[in-house]
């Protein structure tokens, strides 16, 4: 137990700050990169299935940003509602995502969900129960039935506890506060990954034939977000680095309830439960407003009178859902609309109310967490006083273009999972499929990766030792620099341009100036200096994150300037509805052939089987 | 609105270390890990802190700040006096990286220590069933975010690093208290809760309790709760009596010690 | 590795070097020393009380520090006879082990008295003196786990205090000012209602206590399908949370029906008669 020790057994963390120099070298079958839901469970897949399995993760095993997520996992166990199938799911995932997702992973993910959560039970998840003592489950918006399964509003902090407490079982290796910054080739396969960590710099050097990304996604590029420091989509940037291409990655969802109020905590996230327990939005003027905002698409499914909304919370049965509960991309919509029109609240966002329409009690044990949050943090209590909320950076549909059956890339053995793939929820995400998503795919993919490693037998491809130099040396470029920019102020500056020009609502112009702006921030970032030395120094390490954001806000901007229409997660002013023709193709970006910038491509949707096509033709 | 806050931060490694002062522009509705972040992002570059969720979710910026451990997050500044200067170490129980960094892999060797749930089969119908009321007290529980606070101000193990190797602390006497009151587990645990984890050396003195951020009363739910029932397993002759002639308590039917 | 004093705890080798033992700002010091000046007082109070062996009954009223009264006692004040007559000293050192043990014993005492009297630790977040540290596992406070037994104990010293404060209602004739020679009816004075009100404290205190609500249904694993259990567990809960008020108030009460009754059995005051 002795703290002096080279290297810790758990972390491996080497303690002497002196030893810089040395490479370490592991040799896996499978590496993981990322530790949140998708990670986690593509490393337990891949352990179960007999592969020599490594987790990779930026931060300390438990801290991924699965934990933010509130609301809960959906999958159509038929608790609440024996009428729920896959099949009711899978639609209502195609129509959130406006029909551009991949129909396989919509309908895989639909299958499969059930089984994966009740697999988190076997490892000692503790549900919310129903009063027969099964696995409750939640309204979400645009959720025909109630399918949610949750723990209160910490339903991602039960899941990454529960897969972390699996994988300690297990006895997975896991490389904490270590980020991978550069996946390997050999002959067009994945030979390898260099990572260092974070606390000594050192290198580490993963000889892999397969590695997974569970990078999550990219809202660290925009000013506010839900999300934290490390979705600085380095798994799209290594994804595309490496060879494969990315798809959707127009379609950002801006959550449309995002804390306003106080400065330092905007765009940080108030849970849908909030309405889908009861809460209601409401504009300075103290109107119910998304009665206003009902789209033709879901008129038929959604309340038009309060009376009728109020009566669903009690009798689903014989009322529609009310409005509050449309697609993300709906409501956020409509709130951006109602604070521009200048019916906003004192700090710029809208009322969410739920203080007077609930009791305290009800509130205080079904919103635990946002009760806390408001609390501690703006001084709010949300049983007596409405929320000011608007909408905040949350999630990327668009990512690492893989087949649905494995989840591989275009680049044989690397594989990616979660936020950081794309394809499953087209150009709009309803809240609980990303939980549900990570577990199907993060499965899926550890399983797929397992067999293809051990299908390799004695023969695997081999880490080139330039490459390994190239890649250390390039890490360590932002030490040489004289005189350069601190890192800080370029991700500040992305940051803010790409809330301006690529947000909720774009326009071409302002995307091709974010496009110009990127390349401003490309030759800035070439000449950004690092003070200090390797060990923990966080402005080394936004350097290096820097370079995938960089990467990624040009591929959205990129993707964001060619699709003339609005759908989904992507909003243009100067085309304002949905085009039938761009309803048909997805676009995809890969590394240009200078390795600098990125390229854009159309490609059809992949075509529906008939027996799945019947799901939406009444209507 | 805004003012400029004094701020004195313990910057050093291993090898030695120090307060520094340093003043930084703030305003309003800012915590503590806002300030430190300004200070990162113009005065000093290379500060280690670890931070992920900014929200009092993920438990990473753990500290002390005035000598109390705190969550940096969490910690509003409009708790202070705007003349007063506020002092933030790292924590003072695991051995320090940089600046307000710690090496925390203690706990997580306590947590590969522990044996993991152990559910029977599921029911006929591939469904297992609780009630609401038998999960609730391990959902409390499971709201620990391992922030690792209550490690921290734990004095068997701040006070004494030679108990670390036989005292698991506060946030795996949680977990202990959650598996054993877990409807379904067919472990017994308390035995090893008592040996291999050292539930005997707690003496209750809440200070875990005091700083945990989610409020989890992990004193009077958990660790008394867990120190009862090694009373029932261990140090009552009642029990022990009627094992002997045969009456038992059918608490731990189906439970096999670990 | 070495554990003796200095390298071991907040100044060691591998911790952040810091000098002072601790950086807090605040008063931290003032909790455990109320506990420390409270706590001596009582047991100065409460030892010199019990040594006595005098002035413990003032007709009616029975100090609780002597009941049940089994030793020599005075004339009137043994209520369960006379089974340890034997015994040369105070009455009262027969049976204050029990409710002593009991508070002893008790998780919020012992958080007390760990913090001001034995400094470990003397506040959170504030170094203790002590080199080495093996907290409750070893003799002797490993006998800290038979808490339970003395609530089993208190359980009864509660039922014979209550027991006391029935006959508290008793007229005395011959014994007061007004209503001489009364021999039948009830009889209320200040010290029937400061014994009242001090065991209904004794009774919160002992039910509230942690190894109660374990007993009461802590221990299960079901709630589910011991539905009385549960209920009863809910509100040994609910006044669990005041478990450690309930623990100061009633050393209060205790220490001031004794005094109460001292001054009476003295003849400094005379009883307050209500009715």
């Amino acid at each position: 137990m002795s703290t002096t020790s080279d290297r810790h057994p758990m972390t491996g963390n080497e303690m002497s700050g002196a030893a810089e120099g040395g490479t370490e070298r592991h040799q896996y079958d499978v590496v993981v990169v990322g530790a949140g839901g998708a990670g986690l469970r593509a490393a337990i897949a891949a352990h179960e299935a007999g592969a020599r399995t490594a987790v990779v993760c930026k931060s300390l095993l438990g801290k991924a940003h699965t934990v933010m997520a509130e609301g809960g996992i959906a999958a159509a166990m038929g608790n609440r509602w024996p009428e729920d199938s896959w099949e009711v799911h899978f639609r209502d995932t195609m129509r959130g995502g406006k029909m551009l997702n991949h129909w396989r992973m919509a309908q895989l993910h639909a299958q499969e969900a059930p089984e994966r959560v009740m697999e988190l039970e076997d490892w000692g998840a503790l549900f919310d129960r129903t009063d027969d003592g099964l696995i409750s489950q939640r309204d979400f918006g645009g959720h025909k039935y109630a399918r949610l399964a949750h723990v209160g509003d910490r339903t991602g902090l039960e899941m990454i506890r529960t897969l972390q407490q699996r994988t300690v079982a297990l006895g997975i290796d896991v490389f904490m506060e270590c980020t991978v910054t550069d996946v390997f080739k050999q002959d067009g396969v994945v030979s390898g990954a260099l990572a260092y960590w974070r606390e000594t710099g050192r290198f580490v050097l993963f000889d892999t034939p397969t590695v997974v990304l569970a990078t999550g996604g990219i809202g660290k590029s925009f000013k506010v977000t839900s999300n934290s420091w490390e979705y600085t989509g380095d798994g799209h940037a290594l994804a595309m680095r490496t060879g494969a291409s990315l798809i959707n990655m127009e379609f950002v969802q801006f959550h449309p309830t995002g804390m306003v109020w106080p400065p330092s905590v905007k765009g940080l996230l108030v849970t849908e439960s909030v309405r889908g327990d009861g809460g209601i939005l409401k504009n300075s003027e103290g109107e119910r407003f998304m009665f206003d905002y009902i789209p033709e698409f879901f008129r038929a499914e959604t309340a038009d009178t309060v009376e009728e909304a109020d009566a669903w919370y009690e009798d689903k049965k014989n009322n529609r859902r009310p409005p509050e509960l449309l697609p993300r991309d709906e409501v956020a919509r409509a709130i951006n609309s109602e604070i521009k029109a200048g019916r906003g609240t004192p700090h710029g966002g809208i009322y969410l109310d739920i203080a007077s329409r609930r009791t305290p009690e009800f509130i205080r044990k079904r919103l635990p967490s946002m009760y806390h949050q408001f609390k501690e943090l703006a001084d709010v209590d949300i049983t007596r006083e409405p929320m000011e909320i608007g909408p905040t950076c949350h999630y990327v549909m668009g990512g690492v273009e893989v087949d649905p059956d494995t989840q591989e890339s275009a680049v044989t053995g690397l594989y990616a999972v979660g936020e950081c793939s794309g394809g499953m929820h087209g150009s709009n995400r309803l809240g609980g499929n990303s939980l549900g998503d990570l577990l199907v795919f993060g499965k899926r993919a550890g399983e797929s990766a397992s067999a293809y490693a051990a299908g390799l037998g004695a023969t695997r491809p081999q880490v080139d030792e330039d490459d390994v130099r190239a890649a250390r040396a390039s890490a360590l470029a932002p030490f040489e620099v004289e005189g350069g920019e601190n890192p800080y102020a370029i991700q500040s500056d992305l940051q803010q341009s790409m809330n301006d020009l690529v947000g909720i609502i774009r326009t071409g112009q302002e995307l091709q100036e974010s496009l110009d702006a990127i390349e401003a921030f490309k030759v800035r970032a070439a000449s950004m200096k690092v003070e200090g030395h390797r060990q923990y120094n966080p402005g080394w390490h936004l350097a290096l994150d820097l370079r995938n954001m960089l990467l990624v806000s040009e591929s959205v901007a990129r993707a964001a300037l060619a699709r003339e229409e609005s759908r989904g997660g992507h909003t243009r002013d100067d085309f304002p509805g949905p085009d039938p023709t761009w309803g048909t193709k997805n676009l995809v970006v890969r590394l240009d052939a200078a390795g600098t910038g990125v390229e854009l491509q159309e490609q059809p949707l992949p075509a529906m089987p008939d027996e799945l096509k019947k799901y939406f033709e009444s209507k | 609105m805004g003012y400029e806050l004094k701020l004195r931060v313990w910057r050093g490694d291993q090898d030695g270390g120090d307060l520094g002062d340093y003043a930084v522009e703030v305003s309003e509705g800012e915590v503590v890990l806002d300030a430190l972040h300004r200070l990162q992002a113009t005065q000093a570059g290379d500060l280690a802190i670890r931070w992920n969720c900014k929200a009092g979710k993920c438990g990473s910026c753990s500290a002390e700040i005035n000598g109390r451990p705190r969550l940096l997050c969490m910690t509003r500044l409009s708790d202070f006096d705007p003349a007063e200067t506020i002092t933030v170490t790292p924590m003072r129980t695991f051995p320090v990286i940089r600046d307000l960094v710690t090496d925390v892999s203690f706990n997580y060797e306590k947590a590969r220590e522990l044996p993991s749930f152990a559910p029977p089969p599921r029911d006929a119908d591939g469904k297992r069933r609780m009630a609401q009321v038998d999960v609730e007290r391990g959902q409390e529980f499971r709201k620990c975010i391992e922030c690792f606070l209550c490690q921290d101000v734990c004095h068997v193990v701040r006070d004494h690093d030679d108990n670390k190797p036989a005292f698991a602390g506060p946030r795996f006497f949680l977990r202990y208290a959650e598996l054993d009151m877990h409807p379904l587990d067919t472990h017994d645990r308390r035995e090893l809760a008592q040996g291999a984890a050292g539930l005997g050396m707690c003496n209750i003195t809440k200070c875990c309790t005091e700083v945990c951020p989610e409020g989890i009363k992990i004193t009077d739910n958990a660790i008394i709760p867990m120190k009862e029932r090694v009373v029932d397993r261990r140090f009552d002759p009642l029990v022990w009596l009627g094992s002997k002639i045969g009456i038992r308590t059918k608490d731990y039917d189906g439970r096999t010690e670990v | 590795m070495s554990t003796g004093q200095g390298s071991t705890g907040v100044r060691g080798p591998t911790r952040a070097r810091i000098e002072a033992r601790t950086l807090r700002t605040d008063r931290w010091w003032q909790a455990p020393l109320t506990t420390f000046v409270v706590f001596s007082a009582f047991v100065v109070y409460a030892t010199v009380r019990a040594f006595m062996g005098t002035d413990y009954y003032a007709k009616p009223y029975l100090s609780p520090f002597y009941s049940p009264c089994l030793g020599d006692c005075v004339e009137g004040a043994s209520d369960f006879g006379q089974p340890f007559g034997w015994f040369p000293l105070s009455a009262a050192l027969i049976i204050l082990v029990f409710p002593l043990g009991f508070r002893m014993t008790c998780y919020y005492y012992r958080k007390s008295y760990y913090r001001a009297f034995w400094l470990s630790p003397p506040a959170c977040g504030v170094a203790e003196p002590h080199a080495s540290y093996t907290g409750e596992s070893r003799f002797p406070l490993v006998l800290q786990n038979a808490h339970r037994y003395f609530w089993y104990a208190a359980i009864v010293v509660g039922l014979i205090l209550t027991f006391d404060v029935v006959l508290a209602f008793r007229p005395m004739p011959g014994e007061y000012a007004i209503g001489d020679g009364e021999t039948g009816g009830v009889h209320m004075g200040l010290g029937t209602l400061l014994m009242i009100v001090n065991i209904v404290l004794i009774w919160l205190y002992t039910l509230s206590c942690h190894s109660c609500r374990h007993a009461v249904g802590g221990r299960l694993r079901h709630f589910s399908k011991h539905p009385v259990r549960y209920r009863l567990w809910t509100w040994v809960s609910r006044l669990n949370v005041h478990h450690g008020r309930f623990a100061w108030y009633s050393l209060f009460s205790v220490a001031l029906v004794d005094l109460y009754v001292l001054l009476l059995a003295t003849g400094t005051i005379q009883d307050l008669r209500f009715f």
